[in-house]
């Protein structure tokens, strides 16, 4: 079992195991989101569970912070091993002739999901916690729509939502399909995965796309 | 045709090599990649300058000698081939042509283009067998049939030739292509089971003590092998991993 | 029986190996402990007797001047492996597989050395099984077999066509397992220098490092030689390019017999030089013949505008073709075997009707076969109606599934595709059934030097059958040699180590570095490779795939006035002390300069045909080789008196108790 912790199998997966779990969440987060579209009163009704639920506050919340953690710390101490394997560097090196950009560049991906991640949280978890803890507000289980719709107005901020989609599902159409390969994965199943692993990693961030033009074009007044 | 050569020449281990210019007329698309060097060689020679070192033996793509990063692919453009194999009629005149061992920490150059991969070895001879003496006093050669399908697996995974190809192509210079061929080939096959545990874990134990890389699954690998080895045996490595550590 | 003694065991052929197994003596295992072996090759012949020694008890120490002992050349072997195991149920045993042996290489080995391999063959397949060598297999999941030339049974055993990497792997693993317990130091890019001999007995190897030019001394009390054949004495052949002479000439020089230098196999099927800048020849598995139709043009003139590339293959009308294998060997046809084929085909092209612009190459043409077998689809798949361009097309795809992966290396190299014009093939050196002479030990003249695998002279007489080589060489490693050797070393348990300081080493490695010198203080005109060239050239013309008095004589001279044109001239840059391949070239055209002139001394004292040794001179009115048994059933064993010209020879006759000779004939 020591063997397993300390091998280069066993930071594979970790990073595959953190990453599906993140995928994991993206899904539910986005079944969330979506009923913003159509159906606000249960979009307030899911948001107020997540925020209010002690389950979800005290131990899903430091879970998923602790895999963004995991999953980017192990990424760059990979990174780095993996330049340092390299010793010299090829004066010529053709990487696209043998390996897509995307499943060659998941640092940069990552980078910006993660920095995206960080606007992310100032923009909603930061203030959620200024609203829970130091402002203390009282429980009000119908902002949540109205807050998001409004997040959306500024075109500046939506189109940054928009870019980090574009490359966060360039991130998961490598990296999605690439957590079943580590994991071993390899069967008479592995082209149906394969598939649904893409429509995942287009379809999800489509679709957080999607919501952020629509509350975008559809403002509600203040 | 003519073409200019940018080769990377160094002394020997110790020194600091760099990229050497020449001009190199008279190829014919007929010559090999090798040939084309010999030529290049004997002008050195007869000029009284050092030849280019390369590693090379039979020159019929399966000893796994032959190496060089060429163009800033391994054993160059073409597919499925060695660099022994690959023809120069698939340059063009005026060409230039950038010449470079392969580059892992764990194959350190030697000279000029010659690598030491002496690290595969190490691998293999952690745990790359079958404990049985060689008295031949082992049971018929029919007693244990094996599956078809599972023999042809185990052969196309047995086909590595051991030349880094993989190591030189992956942007990690990891290894896990070439361990996960050893590992496949007896996997695969009932005799190899017995020691699967042990063989998995020394195995990768050895690669990573070697200092290569790790997999991020670009499959530059697969493509790049001269022989075609599946990034199917990478996953089987895996799961072997995990099973062995899981058993204990 | 002269100086030579074969040490062949008393008692009937098929008893003798099991009662010298009974009968020898044994080293107990804690004295295996305190004594060393050296093994110089790693191929199969070396890496399997490494690993079983190693296995046994005995320290090992292998030598090869690859990076790595999975790359030796035995790893380039296609076809397969024969083995007695009558898995088909064809008729086939023992005797049978050593009748053919002896037969195929024209009478001319010895018996009970043959019947010995016979009788181990089949173990081989165990051993190898075990080690996970994955054979091709049947949907039953039992190991399959294929037919291979000159045999009337299926006993060929394979793994793709690649056959011999994966037996070699399979050695290499056994070697890697001892590697791993201590028992086997692995010494990889050294190259064995010299022999050393304390009282007459081999005790020991100069080595050079290649990496850092070092000059090492290796002690042991044995020495095994697995260094392969000496086919590049022809600088143009199918061995490797590093593929040499070296260890075996040095313990040559040393007092070891070098025996029948002369036998060569020619290989019918390999694809045609393509100009001077040729570096090596490139194999097309003997395979092809069952189905291809070897021809060229029957006039003159036609030849000539193929030649100048006016005329194509295909405009070629059948009767203005000449199917000359056919046409002189009906029983046979194209499949006649491989001495017979690559001298009809010398025949034709020197006549001047070769079809590439050096006028050295035949078709082998695949045209028929497509046709008869893309009708046979068509019927089978009651296509009644099936057009040409449909019958076509269903032949091709079978032909595509029987060998595919040899058109395709065909294309790669020639840029021409195979299905649509005929292939052009050439006959290329192959394999050398000459070597160190051995005795029933595997023991060479030098007591507690052996040898091994294409390294000896042993089992193919003049010409060795297809899959008969890795039998050989994995039979000698893993079950010949451990037992031989382990009766010699039965004497030694007192010995002690042997010390490296004593005056034979210091006199061994100050020749060899004065040999060392000598090459780098050359005038620096010539290139290596030029008088390796030059010296191939005299090689291929004079003694060759047909020989006579005449050039032989001719090709002794040149030989030896380009040997001493080389150590005069010869052009090495660089340093000794350090990676320098020239010097590594040098010292083995170095060798083959010698041994060639002793081959061309070979033929020529033999005044007749046998196998791969044509002498013009001995041939029936059709061109058929004659063999002289009255005069000639015995093999040469040469020994080394400073020049060549100087060598005695020695003659082992050949007794022949189980087999009757006769005359080959495939008309």
């Amino acid at each position: 079992m020591s063997a397993l912790i300390k091998s280069s199998l066993a930071r594979k997966v970790v990073m595959a195991l953190s990453g599906l779990f993140l995928v994991f969440f993206l899904g539910q987060h986005f079944v969330i989101n979506v009923t913003s579209v159509f159906a606000p009163d249960t979009f307030n009704t899911w948001s107020h569970f997540m925020g209010y639920n002690p389950l979800v506050q005290y131990i899903l919340q430091p879970i998923l912070i602790a895999g963004v953690i995991v999953h980017f710390v192990m990424g760059f101490v990979l990174e780095l091993q993996n330049r340092a394997a390299r010793g010299v560097k090829y004066v010529s090196y053709k990487g696209s002739a043998n390996a897509s950009w995307i499943s060659r560049n998941m640092i940069i991906t990552g980078l910006v999901v993660l920095a995206f991640i960080g606007l992310h949280m100032y923009d909603f978890w930061a203030h959620e916690m200024s609203y829970k803890y130091i402002d203390v507000k009282p429980e009000d289980p119908t902002r949540y729509f109205e807050e998001t719709v409004h997040k959306f107005e500024p075109f500046w901020r939506t189109i940054i939502y928009i870019i980090s989609f574009v490359l966060l599902a360039l991130h998961l159409l490598h990296g999605f399909a690439s957590s079943f390969q580590t994991m071993g994965v390899n069967n008479k199943y592995s082209a149906a995965i394969k598939l649904f692993t893409k429509v995942y990693a287009i379809g999800i961030p489509a679709g957080f796309i999607f919501i952020a033009l629509y509350h975008h074009f559809n403002q509600i007044p203040h | 045709m003519k073409l200019n050569l940018k080769i990377w020449r160094q002394q020997d281990a110790k020194s600091k090599g760099k990229m050497t210019d020449y001009s190199l007329g008279g190829v014919e698309g007929d010559m090999s990649f090798l040939e084309m060097l010999d030529i290049l060689n004997e002008q050195l020679i007869n000029k009284g300058e050092e030849p280019v070192v390369f590693d090379h033996d039979c020159r019929e793509g399966i000893c796994g000698s032959c190496s060089l990063m060429i163009n800033g692919e391994p054993h160059g453009p073409d597919r499925m081939v060695t660099t022994c194999q690959l023809h120069m009629r698939k340059f063009n005149d005026g060409d230039t042509i950038v010449i470079e061992p392969f580059r892992a920490k764990a194959f350190p150059v030697i000279k000029d283009l010659m690598v030491d991969r002496t690290s595969f070895d190490r691998i293999q001879q952690s745990g790359g067998y079958i404990s049985v003496n060689t008295s031949g006093n082992t049971v018929d050669a029919n007693a244990i049939p094996i599956n078809k399908h599972a023999a042809d697996e185990a052969m196309d995974a047995a086909t590595c030739i051991g030349c880094g190809a993989c190591v030189a192509a992956c942007k990690n210079a990891s290894a896990m292509l070439f361990t996960s061929a050893k590992v496949s080939q007896f996997a695969l096959l009932p005799q190899g089971q017995v020691e699967a545990t042990e063989r998995v874990q020394n195995m990768v134990r050895q690669m990573d003590l070697e200092g290569f890389g790790n997999c991020t699954n670009t499959g530059a690998c697969e493509i790049e092998c001269p022989k075609g080895i599946s990034l199917e045996n990478i996953a089987r490595l895996n799961r072997e991993y995990y099973s062995a550590n899981l058993k204990g | 029986m002269g100086i030579l003694d074969s040490k062949v065991p008393s008692g009937p052929l098929a008893e003798k190996w099991t009662s010298y197994k009974d009968h020898i003596e044994l080293v107990n295992p804690a004295n295996k402990r305190n004594i060393d072996i050296i093994v110089v090759g790693t191929g199969l012949a070396g890496g399997a007797a490494a690993a079983t020694l190693a296995e046994l008890g005995y320290n090992v120490k292998t030598f090869c001047y690859q990076d790595s002992p999975r790359r030796a050349h035995s790893i380039a072997a296609q076809g397969g492996i024969n083995a007695a195991k009558n898995y088909q149920g064809d008729g086939d045993s023992n005797y049978r597989l050593f009748y053919d042996t002896v037969k195929g290489g024209d009478y001319r080995s010895r018996e009970a050395n043959v019947y010995r391999l016979a009788e181990v063959s089949a173990n081989i397949i165990d051993q190898c099984v075990a080690q996970g060598v994955p054979f091709a297999r049947e949907y039953g999941g039992l190991l399959d077999n294929r037919s291979f030339g000159g045999v009337l049974v299926s006993r060929t055993f394979y793994a793709k066509g690649q056959t011999g990497q994966q037996l070699l792997l399979g050695a290499y693993s056994a070697m890697n397992r001892q590697i791993n317990r201590g028992k086997i130091q692995s010494h990889t890019r050294h190259e064995m220098m010299d022999l050393v001999k304390v009282d007459g007995k081999a005790r020991g190897i100069i080595a050079r490092n290649l990496v850092t030019g070092e000059i090492e001394r290796h002690s042991a009390h044995a020495v095994v030689l697995a260094t392969g054949g000496y086919g590049n004495v022809f600088f143009l052949s199918t061995n490797a390019m590093g593929s040499n002479v070296m260890a075996a000439w040095r313990a040559h020089r040393k007092g070891a017999f070098f025996a029948n230098p002369c036998y060569t196999q020619i290989h019918p099927t390999c694809i045609p030089v393509s100009g001077d800048h040729q570096s090596k020849l490139t194999l097309m598995s003997e395979s092809l013949r069952n189905d291809g139709r070897i021809w060229v043009p029957k006039r003159k003139e036609d030849a000539v505008a193929i030649q100048e590339g006016k005329l194509k293959p295909l405009q070629l009308k059948e009767e203005d073709r000449d199917y000359y294998l056919e046409r002189r060997y009906p029983a046979f046809g194209n499949l006649v075997p491989r001495d017979v084929a690559s001298r009809a085909a010398k025949e034709r092209c020197d006549a001047g009707f070769g079809v590439n612009k050096t006028g050295e190459a035949v078709y082998l043409d695949f045209t028929s076969a497509i046709q008869r077998y893309g009708k046979e689809q068509a019927l089978t798949q009651g296509l009644h109606n099936a057009d040409d361009k449909e019958v076509t097309k269903l032949g091709k795809a079978v032909i595509e599934a029987k060998y595919g992966n040899l058109f395709q290396m065909y294309e790669k190299i020639v840029d021409e595709n195979p299905y649509e014009t005929p292939m052009m093939i050439y006959p290329a050196v192959h394999y050398t059934m000459g070597g160190l002479w051995v005795d029933y030990n595997l023991q060479t003249t030098v007591e507690g030097c052996y040898a091994a695998g294409e390294a000896n002279f042993s089992d193919h007489g003049a010409n060795r059958l297809g899959a008969s080589a890795l039998m050989q060489g994995l039979a000698d490693g893993y079950f010949v040699l451990p037992y031989t050797i382990g009766d010699y070393l039965s004497n030694d348990i007192r010995t002690g180590p042997i010390a490296t300081d004593s005056p034979e080493f210091d006199t061994a490695e100050k020749e060899v570095k004065a040999r060392l010198d000598k090459l780098m203080g050359g005038k620096g005109l010539h290139s290596v490779d030029s008088y390796h060239k030059k010296l191939g050239k005299i090689m291929w013309n004079k003694c060759g795939m047909s020989r006579n008095a005449k050039e032989l004589q001719e090709a002794i001279d040149e030989i030896s006035a380009l040997r001493a044109d080389f150590w005069e001239n010869v052009k090495i840059p660089g340093i000794a002390d350090g990676m320098n391949q020239e010097l590594e070239k040098a010292g083995r055209v170095a060798d083959f300069l010698e041994l060639g002139e002793l081959f061309a001394k070979d033929a020529l004292t033999r005044n007749e045909s046998c196998g791969g040794h044509f002498r013009e001179e001995y041939q029936t009115p059709e061109g058929e080789a004659m063999r002289d048994d009255e005069n000639f059933k015995f093999a040469s064993a040469w020994e080394y008196k400073g020049e060549p010209k100087d060598a005695v020879l020695h003659k082992e006759e050949l007794v022949y108790e189980n087999i009757e000779l006769k005359t080959r004939s495939y008309k």
